[in-house]
C-alpha cells in the first residue's frame, strides 16, 4: 500500500480554466487526476446535444484535458478520474480512443466506463412500480411534470469507480457520480478502505468536497484577506495528499500562487453546505461539525478527526424538465439622476407590459450598481454615477417572452434620456430547464463497469 | 458600541435549488461566542427581511468557528428558473456581512473586537 496517494483536482465544473490539468500534472507528483464537470443541470444540456447528434452528450472539453495530460498517464501513471460522461459516457469513451488512435498510445489507455445512472428510459417503468420521484423541494410527484422531463440520473457513489480501477482503468468515466466519489474512490481504492469503514469513507468525502471546486479552496474566490492573496493569475490547484489512516492534507504544487490556509478551506467547506450533521452521499453520511482543520506549513492545511456514519437506502435523482422561457434585457443610464431615469424607464416598460396584454409568471428589475447583489440592504442609488437597469420575464407563452425582447430598443428613443448600453441588440428568449431533486431506492439502480481500451 | 460584522467575520454562500446558504466564519476564534449569540435566526430573518420567502434555518460548527445559514426562498426560484443577477446566491454573504452589532464597550474591549469607524 502507498503510504500517501495525491488526488489532484483539476477542474471545479464545466467551463473551468483549460490550464489546470495539465498544470497539475507537469506541476508536481500526483497519483490521480480528478475532473468534475457536472452541475445541477448539465446533464439536460447534454440530453440536449445527444438528441441532435447520438455521438454527443458528453463533456467535450475533456477530450482537450485528456490530450493535454497524456504524457502523465502513458509515461508517469497518472490516472485520470472523471464525471466527464454525461449522458453518453461510451460516446465519451469513444473520443477518448479515437484521441489516444490519433497520438499513437492507444495501447496503453485503459478505459473504466461507468453506466446506469440513466434513468430516463426506465423512468414510466419505476413511476408504474410505485416510485413518485416526488420532488425534495416541493413534495410534488414527479407526474406533474412528467412529459416535459429531459434527463433522470441517479447520482452513483464510489463504487463503480472503485472497480474500474480494481480492473486496471488507467482513466475511469462515468455519468452522474456524485463530484465527491470522484476523490473518495481513488482514495478507497489505494487504501482498500472497506464498505463500512464509516470515519475513513467520511474523510475521503469531506476531502473530495474540498477540491470538487478547484481553486475555490486555495484561493479563489475567497473573501478572507484577499487583497493579500498572491499571484492569482498562476492559481495553483488543491491537491489532496491522503494516509491510509484518512487523515489528508490539502497542498498545491510549489511555484503556483494562491493560498491555501485554514480560512481558504473553511471558505469551502461551507460552501453549499446544508445540515452539517449529515452530509448525505450514497456511500456514508458524513458529519461535518467533526472536522479539524490545522495549518501545517505554508500553504498547507491538515484535516483529521472526521465522523461518518451508514449513508440511507436512497438515491438522489437529479431530473431536469423543461419549464417555460425567460429573457433578461439591459440599458445603461447615466448621470445626472441616472437612478431616476432608470426607475423611470422600469415604470415606462412596464406601463407598455399593459397596453400591450402582456402578462408574465414573474417580472424582476434590477438596478445593477446599486441595489442587483444586495436588494434593500444596499443604497437608494441616489448620486450614483450609472445604472444599469435590468429587466427579466418568465412565461410559460414563448410569444409573451418573444414581444417583451422588442420592447428594451425602443426606450433609447422613446424613453427617458441619457441612455446607452444597448449594443448587444435584443434580448435572447431562453428556454428554462429546471431542475427537480428526487429520491429513488437504492435498490432500482445498478451501476455498470465496462473496460475498454 | 457598534461593531461591523464585515471587521469579525468572513462568508461564502452558495445555493441548493430556491435556497441560499451563508456560511459565516469568525476571523479569530475568540469571537466565535459574539457571533452564536448575535446572530439569531430572528436576527437574520430580519436583516434579510424583502429579500427572502421562507424560512431562516441555522447550523452551528463550533469546530470550524462557523454558523451555516439556510434562506429559504432566496433566489426567485432558485438555478434556471430564477432572473436574478445572483441566481445562485453567490453574494448572499457578504449580504449578511453588511450587518451592524451593537455590543457593549466592555465586550468590545475585553475581546480586541473592532469598533466600528476605528
Amino acid at each position: 500500500m502507498k503510504p500517501v496517494v495525491r488526488v489532484a483536482s483539476g477542474q471545479g465544473f464545466w467551463g473551468d480554466w483549460l490550464a489546470a490539468p495539465q498544470r497539475q500534472v507537469d506541476g508536481g507528483p500526483i497519483d490521480y487526476l480528478m475532473l468534475d464537470y457536472l452541475a445541477e443541470v448539465t446533464m439536460s444540456i447534454l440530453q440536449k446535444q445527444k438528441e441532435r447528434d447520438p455521438k454527443m452528450g458528453y463533456a467535450r472539453d475533456f477530450v482537450g484535458a485528456v490530450d493535454s495530460v497524456l504524457e502523465g498517464i502513458v509515461r508517469r501513471g497518472v490516472r485520470v478520474v472523471a464525471n466527464a460522461g454525461g449522458v453518453n459516457p461510451h460516446g465519451c469513451a469513444d473520443a477518448i480512443l479515437a484521441l489516444a488512435e490519433q497520438r499513437g498510445v492507444r495501447g496503453k489507455l485503459s478505459l473504466g466506463v461507468v453506466t446506469g445512472d440513466d434513468l430516463l428510459p426506465r423512468l414510466d417503468e419505476l413511476m408504474a412500480a410505485g416510485h413518485p420521484l416526488a420532488s425534495m423541494d416541493t413534495g410534488e410527484p414527479l407526474a406533474t411534470v412528467r412529459d416535459r422531463v429531459l434527463s433522470a440520473n441517479a447520482y452513483l457513489g464510489s463504487g463503480p469507480i472503485v472497480e474500474a480501477l480494481g480492473k486496471g482503468a488507467n482513466v475511469v468515466i462515468t455519468g452522474r457520480s456524485t463530484d465527491t466519489a470522484l476523490t473518495m474512490a481513488p482514495l478507497r481504492f489505494e487504501f482498500g478502505w472497506g464498505d463500512r469503514d464509516w470515519d475513513r469513507l467520511a474523510a475521503g468525502i469531506v476531502a473530495g468536497h474540498i477540491i470538487e471546486c478547484g481553486a475555490q479552496c486555495s484561493g479563489g474566490n475567497c473573501l478572507h484577506e484577499w487583497r493579500t492573496i498572491p499571484d492569482l493569475a498562476n492559481v495553483g490547484y488543491p491537491i489532496v495528499e491522503a494516509n491510509p489512516d484518512g487523515t489528508f492534507a490539502i497542498v498545491k504544487h510549489p511555484g503556483t500562487g494562491g493560498r491555501i490556509s485554514v480560512p481558504s478551506v473553511t471558505e469551502q467547506l461551507v460552501y453549499e453546505m446544508g445540515d452539517p450533521h449529515a452530509y448525505i452521499t450514497p456511500d456514508v453520511v458524513a458529519d461535518f461539525t467533526t472536522i479539524q482543520l490545522e495549518q501545517a506549513g505554508e500553504n498547507r492545511v491538515r484535516v483529521f478527526g472526521i465522523k461518518g456514519g451508514p449513508p440511507t437506502d436512497k438515491l438522489k435523482v437529479s431530473i431536469a424538465y423543461r419549464a417555460g422561457f425567460k429573457a433578461v434585457g439591459t440599458l445603461v443610464y447615466s448621470w445626472p439622476d441616472a437612478m431616476d431615469k432608470a426607475r423611470l424607464a422600469d415604470r415606462v416598460l412596464r406601463e407598455r407590459f399593459k397596453m400591450l396584454g402582456l402578462t408574465f409568471e414573474a417580472i424582476l428589475t434590477e438596478f445593477v450598481g446599486v441595489n442587483s447583489t444586495h436588494g434593500p440592504l444596499a443604497g437608494d442609488g441616489a448620486g450614483a454615477d450609472e445604472v444599469q437597469l435590468r429587466i427579466g420575464v418568465r412565461s410559460p407563452d414563448r410569444t409573451m417572452v418573444e414581444r417583451f425582447t422588442r420592447e428594451l430598443a425602443p426606450l433609447v428613443l422613446n424613453g427617458p434620456p441619457s441612455v446607452t448600453g444597448f449594443a448587444g441588440g435584443r434580448p435572447k428568449v431562453e428556454d428554462i430547464v429546471a431542475y427537480w431533486p428526487a429520491l429513488v431506492d437504492k435498490t432500482v439502480v445498478s451501476p455498470v463497469v465496462e473496460i475498454r481500451s | 458600541m457598534k461593531v461591523r460584522l464585515v471587521d469579525i467575520a468572513h462568508a461564502r454562500s452558495g445555493d441548493k435549488g430556491d435556497t441560499a446558504n451563508v456560511g459565516v466564519i469568525a476571523l479569530r476564534p475568540e469571537w466565535y461566542p459574539v457571533l452564536v449569540r448575535e446572530l439569531t435566526v430572528e436576527r437574520v430573518a430580519a436583516h434579510f427581511r424583502g429579500m427572502i420567502t421562507g424560512s431562516v434555518v441555522r447550523y452551528d460548527l463550533p469546530n470550524l468557528h462557523a454558523l451555516n445559514f439556510l434562506l429559504h426562498g432566496a433566489l426567485d426560484g432558485g438555478g434556471t428558473l430564477s432572473l436574478k443577477t445572483d441566481a445562485q446566491g453567490k453574494v448572499y454573504s457578504t449580504a449578511l456581512l453588511r450587518m451592524i452589532l451593537d455590543l457593549d464597550a466592555a465586550e468590545v474591549k475585553a475581546r480586541g473586537l473592532p469598533a466600528a469607524g476605528d
